[in-house]
């Protein structure tokens, strides 16, 4: 751990101090979406498609308009009417509103109701009779590709097959040449499958338009508020100074809450065309059946080998099943997300990605659930391919990662797909790992219970992550740019308000951003007041989501902070009679340089701030900073994983598990701490028992709690953390964001270990989840 | 997730509670923890007209031994039995398996008995334990052995104004041990497989009385006759209770499904009746 520079009274960098959010949240003092209870209040309530693939040839509403306490039914007919039956997606590509011609996904909005309390318009759902006419269901990407397969988007102009995108990286002959000189030739294939990120609180909004002055202001579970704003403003028409967009406090969102769903546009449509305040709140199986879902990559990939264990190269081809529409929430030139990091964490000249993704009869999205863009697929694959290849070749998987690692001297290193990582020393990290783990035990009593029939794994990850997106170079989102931004006013008192373009869901901004103006000003971080989410109240940013948070909103933060620093130390000099750059700033005062007593307080020059300045100085002391990153961040880790499993019953238990995560300079030790905790905790899940699935008529397997499982306390296993700093060089404080790197990196640890334990069988692959049943037909076909 | 419209009464006797049924017919159901019936209701797959609330009856929450049996009244929680010392063998091995903390702490015994799940935990129990169910109805009360209680999924022959009351489970007198092992995906999940295993020995530790049942892996929680037979007069051994485990694996009939393969369930009924009847039969001789 980094000492801090600060007194725990001023609580800047480094300090553990307690989230700010916490009492006012455990206390009931929160205000989530649904706690919004507005005069005259309208309630909504969606019928969904029962169907994945039907036409509609009618809809009869007139018993559920009749109904007592309905005040409206919408069908797509009358969103047409205002041509909002369609609405652009993340990706370019357009999605259903309500549906006018066929239904695509089961879950897929169908008409919506308007009533004066939420049980009337649930009963009312079960009046509106919809004619459906079945159509085949596709619900695999591979029979979506097929010659003659049906076609879904049949609405769409010049779409004559199910193709959604394809996608290519890297130098294909460089690669082939490589591929032409290996020793070997190392495949896994595999699927990650569909999940959920399933946050606590579901979607919802409450829409609020003022009939007369056009004034809309929607209070919605958003991620991103101004880019949600600006989204309104294109897609709906309305003017954007008129939009005010108020993203309460939000209960989780791990990516859920990126994009716009169908029901926010229907509920802000019938504010509109009613003239009250209407609410929709999503049911949790709503949010699971219809709501951006994540993953859904079959991949294949093959690393090319030597016999000494060097890696010459790789080849990936992936098919993603994207569901019924594009709809990623991802950089637009990115079409499967940041996949090229799937050179992981070493060093070898030639890579080569294919990819393309097909609709399906399934719920689009494409979220990145606790990602950044897709780095948990390329993660995923390229840590479970280094330890097949260990195999293969015969050394020891830490042993085959410590002989292809990027040097810590060959930082910046571009790799072969062209990101540049920033910084980085991997070797010592998985060694601290290993020796925590005790490693060299492990493999000793490891082969001691082979011989005793006992099942023992030990499963190792080394990730590399790119977050903090991004340059406005080349990151931007339905042509925006992925910026950020923070403002910081002072008032006279020394007391500061922070507003930021960026909204937490969760991780602790009221407290990490106040604790990086307090590092750079001398303000106590309990003296900082953060505020967020509205987008009347704070300034233009792409919000919360793919780490990027602190890797740019904390960047703004600090060059604000900066900012307001300069100032002061310009009033200092005036209140101090002395030259600005005689002043010399320690963590809480402005003193003349060699003379630490003559000294004035950031309160002293805030107050001077308002009453007086030197000659030819503005008023005030307040800024506001747009920061534009110079390049991604790249935070890394070294997680190893101990298993022991059953093998007359394929049931497997984590008796170990060491995570050494290196996310640069830590703001608050604590609370990424708790983000590793939750993202471990995330991962485990995915790789033991978290998956969307369907049957072959499409219907969801997985629309509530009892079938989309989350680990609880009982289950989730007792984490080690360490930790290693190594600062990002570009980053004003060397951050490099921490909120997903336990997710993207913790499946390959968990599914290696349980892999390790079968090894020796020949075992190469299980997919996840990896439950039990895949795990004791794995050992049973291998022992045949 | 919002309810249809339904009518409430609170009973204040189980003559109360029964005679309310009489009056709503089909539409009536009781609620006593509700840890089904709410969630069905609030999913619009149960939709009762009257729900006939018999928390507020007396003297329907005691779990004691009363002449050789374990009596569980109708609003014993499942955390109350996990509490009991009254408890034994099997009864109270499955307890802390039942649902999670929540649930248990709300949710009824007799709920859980009564609602005839497949992937309930307790009928498993009741089977291998040779447990009554009590019920009463207008014409007053009766005892329903187990066997005869379960009739399918989610159905038993409750006549249709019956309440159950109680549960009446044999205290075995001699030495006696029990199990319950189960697999589930995780905690509060329903039995991807499990099996409650039942063994009394007579004075030369051979096996006097069996009971075995499996959980979730039938249409029904299934009784294992065959397996009891073949295990009753003989002493305790794994080669016998391996024997026992094939019969069991073999009448189990599981589906493929997302918890797992049939094939996979049923080498669970094989592993967990071997070290269920194993641990049945070390509480035993330890007893």
């Amino acid at each position: 751990m980094v000492a801090p520079t600060t007194p725990a009274e001023i609580g800047g960098i480094g300090h553990s101090v307690q989230r700010k959010e916490d009492a006012r949240l455990i206390e009931g003092q929160g205000n989530f979406l649904d706690d919004i209870d507005l005069p005259n209040t309208l309630h909504m309530a969606i019928l969904r498609s029962p169907l994945a693939h039907a036409r509609i040839n009618g809809i009869d509403s007139e018993a559920a308009t009749a109904l007592d306490g309905v005040v409206a039914v919408v069908t797509g007919d009358l969103m047409d009417q205002h041509g909002l039956a369609w609405m652009p997606t993340l990706s370019g590509d357009t999605q259903a509103v309500l549906a006018t011609d066929k239904v695509r996904y089961q879950g897929q909005e169908v008409a919506a109701v308007i009533a004066t309390d939420p049980y009337i318009a649930t009963d009312a759902l079960e009046l509106i009779e919809v004619d459906y006419e079945d159509l085949p269901p596709i619900t695999t990407p591979q029979q979506s590709l097929e010659e003659g397969a049906a076609l879904i988007r049949d609405e769409k102009e010049g779409q004559t097959d199910n193709l959604a995108y394809t996608w290519e990286t890297g130098d294909k002959g460089a690669t082939e040449e490589a591929f032409a000189q290996a020793d070997r030739v190392v495949t896994l294939e595999t699927h990650y499958p569909r999940s959920h990120p399933a946050p606590l609180e579901t979607c919802g909004i409450v829409a609020d338009v003022n009939s007369v002055t056009g004034q809309a202001t929607i209070y919605m579970t958003s991620q991103a508020p101004h880019a949600h704003r600006t989204l309104f403003a294109m897609v709906a028409g309305l003017p954007e100074q008129n939009i005010r967009i108020v993203s309460p406090d939000i209960g989780g969102g791990f990516g859920n809450k990126v994009p716009i769903y169908p029901g926010y546009v229907v509920a802000t449509a019938a504010s509109l065309l009613i003239g009250q305040p209407v609410k929709w709140v999503e049911s949790r199986t709503e949010n699971l059946i219809s709501t951006g879902f994540a993953r859904d990559y079959y991949m294949k990939g093959e690393l090319a080998v030597t016999d000494q264990g060097r890696i010459l190269g790789l080849r990936v081809n992936m098919l993603s099943d994207q569901g019924a529409f594009y709809s990623d929430a991802q950089p637009t030139q990115f079409r499967a997300g940041l996949f090229h990091v799937v050179t992981g964490s070493y060093d070898f000249p030639a890579a080569h990605i294919d990819c393309k993704g097909a609709f399906t009869n399934k719920a689009p999205g494409g979220v990145a659930y606790r990602c950044s863009f897709r780095i948990t697929e390329a993660s995923y694959l390229i840590e479970r391919l280094v330890q097949n290849a260990a195999y293969e070749v015969g050394i020891d998987p830490a042993e085959m990662r410590l002989r292809n690692f990027i040097q810590p001297e060959q930082f910046p290193y571009e790799t072969a797909t062209g990101f540049v990582y920033d910084s980085g020393d991997y070797p010592t990290a998985l060694r601290q790992a290993l020796d925590a783990a005790g490693y060299e035990e492990l493999r000793a009593e490891q082969a001691a219970a082979r011989e005793e029939g006992r099942l023992v794994g030990i499963g190792i990850a080394h990730f590399t992550e790119a977050v903090g997106a991004g340059p406005a170079h080349t990151y931007d989102i339905a042509g925006l740019k992925m910026i950020d931004s923070a403002e910081l006013r002072v008032h006279p008192t020394g007391k500061a308000i922070l507003k930021l373009g960026v909204k937490t869901q969760g991780q602790g901004h009221e407290t990490t951003f106040a604790q990086i103006v307090a590092e750079e000003t001398g303000i106590p971080a309990t003296d900082i007041k953060v505020i967020h989410g509205d987008t009347d109240d704070t300034p233009y940013g792409l919000g919360t989501y793919a780490s990027r948070s602190t890797p740019v909103g904390g960047a703004a933060t600090a060059m604000v902070a900066r900012k307001i620093a300069d100032k002061a130390r310009h009033i200092a000099a005036h209140l101090l009679e002395a030259a600005p750059e005689d002043i010399e700033r320690t963590a809480d005062k402005f003193h003349v340089a060699g003379s630490p007593d003559q000294a004035v307080s950031i309160q002293d020059a805030a107050f001077a701030a308002y009453t007086n300045l030197p000659e030819g100085m503005e008023y005030g002391l307040e800024d506001v900073t747009y920061y534009n990153p110079p390049n991604l961040t790249f935070p890394y880790g070294s997680y190893v994983v101990v298993v022991d499993v059953d093998p007359d019953t394929g049931v497997w238990k984590v008796r170990r598990m060491v995570a050494l995560d290196d996310c640069g300079v830590r703001i608050n030790p604590m609370i990424v701490e708790g983000q590793i905790h939750g993202g471990l905790t995330e991962g485990f899940a995915m790789s033991s028992m978290q998956w969307i699935t369907f049957d072959d008529d499409g219907n969801c397997i997985g629309s509530n709690f009892m079938d989309y499982l989350i680990p609880t306390a009982w289950e989730t296993p007792r984490f080690e953390l360490l930790e290693t700093v190594t600062p990002s060089p570009h980053h004003p404080i060397g951050a490099k964001g921490i909120g997903e790197s336990a997710t993207v990196g913790s499946p390959a640890a968990f599914v290696n270990a349980v892999v390790d334990a079968l090894a020796h069988l020949g075992v190469r692959n299980i997919d996840m989840p990896v439950l039990p049943d895949r795990v004791w037909e794995a050992i049973d076909t291998a022992t045949a | 997730m919002f309810p249809s419209r339904f009518d409430l009464v609170v009973a204040q006797t189980v003559a109360e509670a029964v005679e309310a049924k009489v009056d709503a017919g089909e539409g009536g159901r009781f609620l006593a923890g509700g840890q089904s019936l709410i969630p069905m209701m609030k999913m619009r797959v149960a939709f009762p007209e009257t729900l006939i609330d018999i928390n507020r009856i007396a003297g329907l929450d005691a779990i004691e031994r009363v002449n050789g049996h374990l009596q569980v009244g109708a609003l014993v929680r499942h955390a109350d039995v996990v509490a009991s010392d009254a408890t034994f063998g099997a009864v109270a091995a499955a307890a802390p398996w039942v649902a999670d903390p929540l649930v248990r702490n709300r949710g009824t015994m007799c709920g859980s008995v009564a609602h005839c799940d497949p992937e309930g935990d307790w009928n498993s129990v009741l089977l291998a334990t040779g447990a009554d169910v009590v019920a009463q109805g207008p014409g007053g009360e009766r005892s329903i052995p187990i066997a005869d209680f379960v009739d399918g999924a989610f159905t038993s022959t409750l006549g249709e104004d019956e309440l159950v009351v109680g549960l009446r489970i044999p205290v075995p007198s001699g030495r006696s041990g029990g199990s319950y092992l189960k697999l589930e995906r995780k905690i509060g999940d329903y039995a991807t497989v499990a099996v409650a295993s039942h063994l009394e020995l007579d004075d030369s530790g051979a096996i006097a009385a069996a009971g075995l049942a499996l959980t979730s892996v039938n249409p029904i929680n299934t009784k294992v006759a065959d397996a009891e037979a073949l295990l009753v007069g003989q002493q305790p051994s794994d080669e016998l209770f391996a024997e026992a485990a094939e019969v069991a694996a073999a009448a189990a009939e599981p589906r493929d499904d997302v918890r797992g393969t049939a094939a996979w369930k049923r080498q669970v009924v094989r592993t967990y009746t071997k070290r269920g009847l194993a641990a049945a039969a070390q509480q035993a001789e330890g007893s």
